[in-house]
């Protein structure tokens, strides 16, 4: 334990961008010793890929090392040349990235790819690298792997695709592992099935790890020890138990904080100026009628008969009450968004009843309903802000156009009047109002986005993964405004997610998917502390959770 | 408001809003070829508007000096075989080809990125129609069925014109059907249809307009083919006729004294005709750094 | 197994010619019928009077629906009858076969050239961004598509034949003082060559050489731009980065990662190039004499020999269609991702 694999000392990097000389890291130093897991956590821009890429030495041409040391195995890798360089990579220090589709060489056989390795490292001669590619994969538990080595990527799944990076990543026994948010996008019970995976095989290999990650419950479950990193500098570094019960630094309690814990409300994820800052939450009132009654629901791709045909969605019946919040959480492919496009209008259905306010808006063809007198009614927060914003229009004239549009008794200046209006309900300046989506921050995308939505006034309002491309401290206040625009204007929520700990925040009632059917409907508690069917079950298990319990002030 | 979330959080400042002169002027640093372009393109268009008033000799007139004069200070350019002034056809010739180019580009574009538009964004039969139409077009080498529209539909100058527009309308439909379709689905495009704008509003409001940049570039880069396509044209002997100033039958009158060395009457012309097709590529190429600099190639 | 999958996607491919095919012969059908005029009064010629007119209209099937005229035009097709030359008196058609070879000849010549120098330059720019191989491949590229051809041509005479004397005189295929060889492919330089006659060859590639260098600068410029972009975009991408991860030799790297999956976009280009090229011909043949296709067209159009042009951008159009399949093909079977459905 006291000579570490990896150390890395007071490491900086400079990037050439077209605005100048920016310090993506700075002054990083961390080690990892022989055995250990080492995560490395922070929200985008932190600097953790780079920190990475660093100690590697395949930074794109516009990074520079500019001061520090890497020493490997006693090497001090930023001195040695090139060609030497090459050969520790993959044979001592391996990497896997996310995005594992995209990892691999699209039009060359994925057993030839972790062959390449195993002779580049001398590690198998011609002859014996297929019968030796076959073990990895085989040690990766790729069936029938015999066959597989022919397979081109696109002919395996994502999960599959990350087992084949992570076999040649593996291929040559490397000492330590870097795994780049190694399961981001992928499906919950993929990502457990790929992290026991990485843990099975370094565990026998005795290799070291870095995981990078932008969730804290994955690296509490996964690491010994944890580096906290913000804005290029190293915030905090310690024992992933000793991180979680007593955090030194503020920001990493900020960041602990915003994390969704199965047992936390929404307001426990603000830190605490601003929770001093907010009114507690409001009593929830009874839910009133029903608004939206779904019956028989069925959507089908393709021509009948044919070979691409597929039941998106197979007889899906559900109702939302007024004032309720209803969750519908499955994994990619599960068919919620599909459902989520029908409800809102987008989408023509095959078959079944979307009653909206008494009347069934699923008659009215999607490409009718824009200017139906219901469209005001029903609006939608869409998944990615950045997406959701006309690139071509201030954020002004985004939240207007609803307004110009469906409420055609508003005077200019009353329109005007209005969006300030919506611009305070959300807490989004004034001064911003004139900006271009590329000049506002994610958060405050999120937040035109929300206002655009709310401007008719609607009664059903359809989040579609609001939160999924924000930080986690910008999703905490993002959960919180909604769940109090939804008090304040009487509004009920479709929340749609694949990610059951925030779904839980704002939801009364839960249903689950798979495949098209509701496997699974009730009480959100209900449902995360006793699942009956075994996909929830498993679905659940699959969440890796921070640790419970109160965070100490330090 | 009483609630605090009223208020942004406060660590993430966007940066202030950049000036697109400021950026534009960082172009021009980064590249100083581009602002030698858009120095060149002025010149081309003051050549084009006020050629006829500058030149010092009538440009069809013959016996402006002596037959076949090599450049000398009384003729820059020399002359040609008919002692008409060789620097007089050049400038005014400007005007006659970038009135070619320019139309027909215009065409092309206008009806090239509507057709390709609407079944990007319709997709079904009108896609298949107008697809089928585009693949039959292109199923020719261009400028070969530029010389068959030219020949069979007769040999005049809006002829040509007509021919270029139809032989560059595959470019423009193509790429606005692929500008359209990958943001058919946008997050924003879908918020456009909840705010209640029909679908000709969504796509002619909010979609097409952010298309415009990609096809800007294409513009450009499209105008300098279309003038060497309709100088090509001429070359041929199709089109503008003789003793008409145009550079094309201006290269193609001196191509039989090039073997006896009178190279300036071939030599300006094709000078002329490059340095307004290059203008037109480099701007299109210093747009393209404008408009998207990832893609930079 | 594998072998039957490609072989279906050879097959649909050529499927997919057909559709691609009849709409070359419509569009070339309605070129036929949209002569200036009366078409009968034309083809009667000009001292015809009413009476003939109408039977010539009658003998053309003129007079018929236009589905019928199509029928007809095709039938005549099928049958190899593109009509007469004014010119020489000759059919089109033969004139056609006599004159492809060494429109071909020419063309392939220029493409191999090309494409020899423009792929390995695309390369050399894209691993060394902004070194001088860069430079002189972005100067290459701008200032490629930016020249005439027929300009260009005149300009390497001026100075090559005019003032350096090293080239021949532009009149042709081959100078006076020999005779053409023997036909086997009808390419001059390689029948020259079949036939043992050194000196034939070098005379045959002495005529060549300016032709094919003009129309090479023109199409270097598409291929080396793509070249270059496609390596730039392969070499930034996630699998390089995990190849580079790996350890694997930049060799690997460059040729299996970056170079193979760089190809499918540059194969892609070369179907436009062919339509460059196709195009540039007729101008390159026309400065130097060249007695191939192309300047058999431009002879026919100064004599508004009607039957000569459209037999000509036929025939151009069906050659370019068989090098596009041909492109295709080779893009069906180096790319995997191909779906059979497509």
């Amino acid at each position: 334990m006291n000579v570490p694999l990896l150390d890395v000392q007071r490491l900086s990097v400079d990037f050439n961008t077209r605005k100048g000389v920016i310090r993506a890291i700075d002054s990083v130093s961390l080690s990892v010793a022989k055995g250990e897991t080492l995560g490395i956590v922070g929200e985008s821009g932190s600097g953790k890929s780079v920190t990475s890429y660093a100690v590697m030495k395949i930074l794109d041409r516009a990074g520079k090392i500019t001061s520090g040391k890497i020493i490997y195995g006693g090497m001090a890798l930023q001195k040695i040349p090139e060609s030497d360089m090459r050969d520790i990579r993959g044979r001592e220090i391996s990497m896997i990235f996310q995005n594992p589709r995209a990892a691999l060489n699209p039009i060359r056989k994925i057993g030839q790819q972790v062959a390449d390795v195993l002779i580049q490292h001398n590690q198998a001669t011609r002859a014996e690298a297929r019968g030796k590619a076959i073990e990895m994969l085989q040690a990766v538990k790729i069936a029938d792997a015999e066959k597989r080595f022919d397979a081109y990527p696109f002919e395996l799944s994502g999960g599959m695709c990350q087992r084949v990076v992570i076999a040649i990543a593996l291929a040559c026994k490397p000492q330590l592992l870097i795994a780049d948010e190694p399961t981001t996008g992928l499906d919950v019970t993929t990502q457990k099935a790929v992290m026991d995976l990485i843990v099975e095989l370094t565990a026998r290999f005795n290799m070291s790890t870095i995981l990078i990650t932008h969730d804290l419950g994955l690296a509490a479950a996964y690491c010994d020890r944890l580096m906290v990193m913000e804005k290029g500098r190293v915030v905090e570094q310690n024992p992933s138990t000793v991180l979680f019960q007593s955090p030194q630094k503020e920001y990493t309690r900020q960041l602990l904080q915003a994390t969704p814990r199965r047992d936390s409300n929404v307001r426990d994820l603000l830190p605490k100026e601003l929770l001093d800052k907010t009114d507690p939450l409001p009593e929830s009132s009874p839910p009133g009628p029903p608004l939206l009654t779904v019956s028989h629901l069925k959507k089908s791709f393709g021509k009948p008969g044919s070979e691409n045909h597929h039941l998106a969605v197979r007889d899906l019946s559900f109702s939302i009450r007024q004032g309720e919040s209803l969750g519908l959480v499955g994994e990619s492919g599960c068919g919620k968004s599909t459902t989520s496009a029908m409800v809102m209008r987008l989408l023509d259905t095959t078959e079944g009843q979307i009653e909206f306010l008494g009347e069934d808006i699923a008659r009215i063809p999607a490409s009718q309903f824009s200017s139906h007198p219901l469209r005001g009614k029903l609006q939608m927060v869409f998944q990615d802000p950045t997406d959701s914003l006309n690139p071509r229009w201030s954020a002004e004239r985004s939240i207007e156009d609803p307004l110009i549009h469906l409420a055609k008794d508003l005077g200019k200046a009353e329109r005007k009047a209005r969006v300030l209006e919506l611009a305070s309900l959300v807490g989004l300046p004034h001064n911003l109002l004139g900006r271009y989506p590329h000049q506002l921050s994610g958060g405050q995308k999120a937040r035109v986005g929300i206002a655009r939505a709310v401007a008719l006034n609607p009664q059903l309002l359809i989040l579609d993964e609001p939160t999924a491309a924000l930080d986690v401290s910008v999703q905490a206040v993002v959960l919180n405004l909604l769940e109090d625009l939804k008090h304040q204007l009487g509004m009920s929520y479709l929340f749609i997610s694949h990610d059951l700990n925030v779904v839980r925040l704002l939801c009364d009632r839960i249903i689950v998917m798979q495949k098209g059917q509701i496997v699974e409907e009730g009480n959100a508690r209900l449902i995360m502390d006793q699942p009956k069917t075994d996909y929830t079950q498993s679905l659940l298990a699959a969440i890796p959770h921070p640790p419970t319990g109160e965070i100490s002030t330090a | 408001m009483a609630s605090s979330l009223a208020t942004p959080e406060a660590s993430t400042a966007a940066p202030a809003r950049e000036g697109y002169w400021q950026h534009l002027r960082y172009i021009m640093a980064e590249n100083p070829l581009t602002g030698i372009s858009f120095a060149m393109f002025i010149g081309l268009i003051i050549m084009a508007l006020f050629g006829p008033y500058l030149v010092p000799f009538d440009p069809v007139a013959t016996g402006a000096g002596p037959a076949l004069m090599p450049p000398s200070p009384a003729h820059w350019f020399g002359t040609d075989h008919l002692g008409r002034d060789v620097f007089s056809r050049v400038v005014v010739a400007t005007r006659l080809d970038l009135m070619i180019s320019v139309s027909a580009v215009a065409l092309s574009f206008v009806f090239g990125s509507v057709i390709g538009s609407l079944s990007g964004y319709f997709g079904g039969w009108t896609d298949r129609i107008a697809g089928r139409l585009m693949d039959t077009i292109m199923a020719f080498p261009l400028f070969v069925l530029a010389m068959g529209i030219v020949a069979a539909a007769g040999n005049s100058v809006e002829n040509i014109v007509y021919a270029t527009a139809i032989i560059n309308l595959p470019f423009y439909a193509r790429m606005a059907r692929a500008e359209v379709s990958i943001r058919r689905n946008a997050g924003f495009v879908q918020a456009a249809r909840l705010s209640g704008n029909s679908e000709l509003r969504v796509l002619f409001g909010h979609i097409f307009p952010n298309t415009l940049p990609p096809i800007m570039v294409q513009i450009s880069l499209n105008m300098g083919w279309a003038i060497l396509n309709a100088a090509g044209l001429s070359f041929i002997g199709l089109g503008v006729q003789p003793p008409t100033p145009e550079w094309g039958i201006m290269v193609a009158e001196g191509a039989n004294f090039i073997i006896s060395g009178e190279w300036w009457l071939v030599v300006f012309p094709g000078m002329a005709l490059m340095l307004a097709v290059f203008t037109f590529n480099l701007i299109g190429d210093g747009l393209r750094d404008l408009v998207d600099p990832q893609r930079r190639t | 197994m594998a072998l039957g999958v490609k072989s279906r996607r050879v097959l649909a491919r050529l499927l997919q010619a057909v559709p691609t095919i009849f709409g070359i012969l419509v569009v070339c059908f309605l070129l036929t019928r949209a002569l200036p005029g009366d078409p009968a009064a034309y083809f009667a010629g000009d001292m015809a009077d009413e009476a003939s007119i109408e039977q010539v209209r009658k003998n053309l099937g003129l007079d018929q629906p236009m589905p019928m005229q199509f029928v007809t035009y095709v039938g005549d097709l099928l049958q190899g009858d593109l009509g007469v030359a004014i010119s020489t008196g000759q059919t089109v058609a033969q004139e056609l076969a006599k004159r492809l070879p060494a429109s071909l000849e020419l063309t392939l010549a220029a493409l191999l050239l090309s494409l020899v120098i423009a792929i390995p330059l695309g390369v050399l720019a894209a691993t060394r961004p902004n070194s001088w191989v860069d430079h002189l491949c972005r100067f290459l590229v701008t200032a490629g598509v930016s020249l005439p051809t027929f300009f260009t041509g005149l300009a390497l005479l001026y100075v090559f034949y005019y003032l350096l004397g090293w080239a021949p005189p532009p009149m042709g295929r081959l100078d006076m003082m020999f005779l053409a060889p023997e036909t086997v492919t009808g390419f001059y330089t390689i029948d020259s060559l079949i036939a043992g006659d050194w000196a034939l060859f070098k005379a045959s590639l002495a005529q060549m050489a300016l032709p094919v260098i003009t129309l090479a600068l023109f199409t270097l410029a598409p291929i080396a731009r793509m070249t270059r972009a496609a390596m730039l975009q392969t070499l930034a991408s996630d699998y390089v980065r995990t190849a580079r991860a790996a350890g694997l030799s930049s060799r690997r790297v460059l040729i299996d990662y970056a170079f193979r999956n760089a190809l499918l976009p540059v194969v892609t280009t070369l179907g436009m190039v062919f339509s460059f090229v196709l195009g540039a011909n007729v101008l390159v043949e026309k400065v130097f004499a060249w007695p191939g296709i192309g300047s058999f067209a431009v002879e026919a159009l100064v004599v508004s020999d009607y039957a000569a042009v459209q037999g000509f951008v036929l025939s151009m159009a069906l050659l370019f269609v068989s090098l596009n399949l041909l492109i295709d093909l080779i893009y069906t079977l180096i790319d995997p991702r191909v779906s059979e459905e497509e």
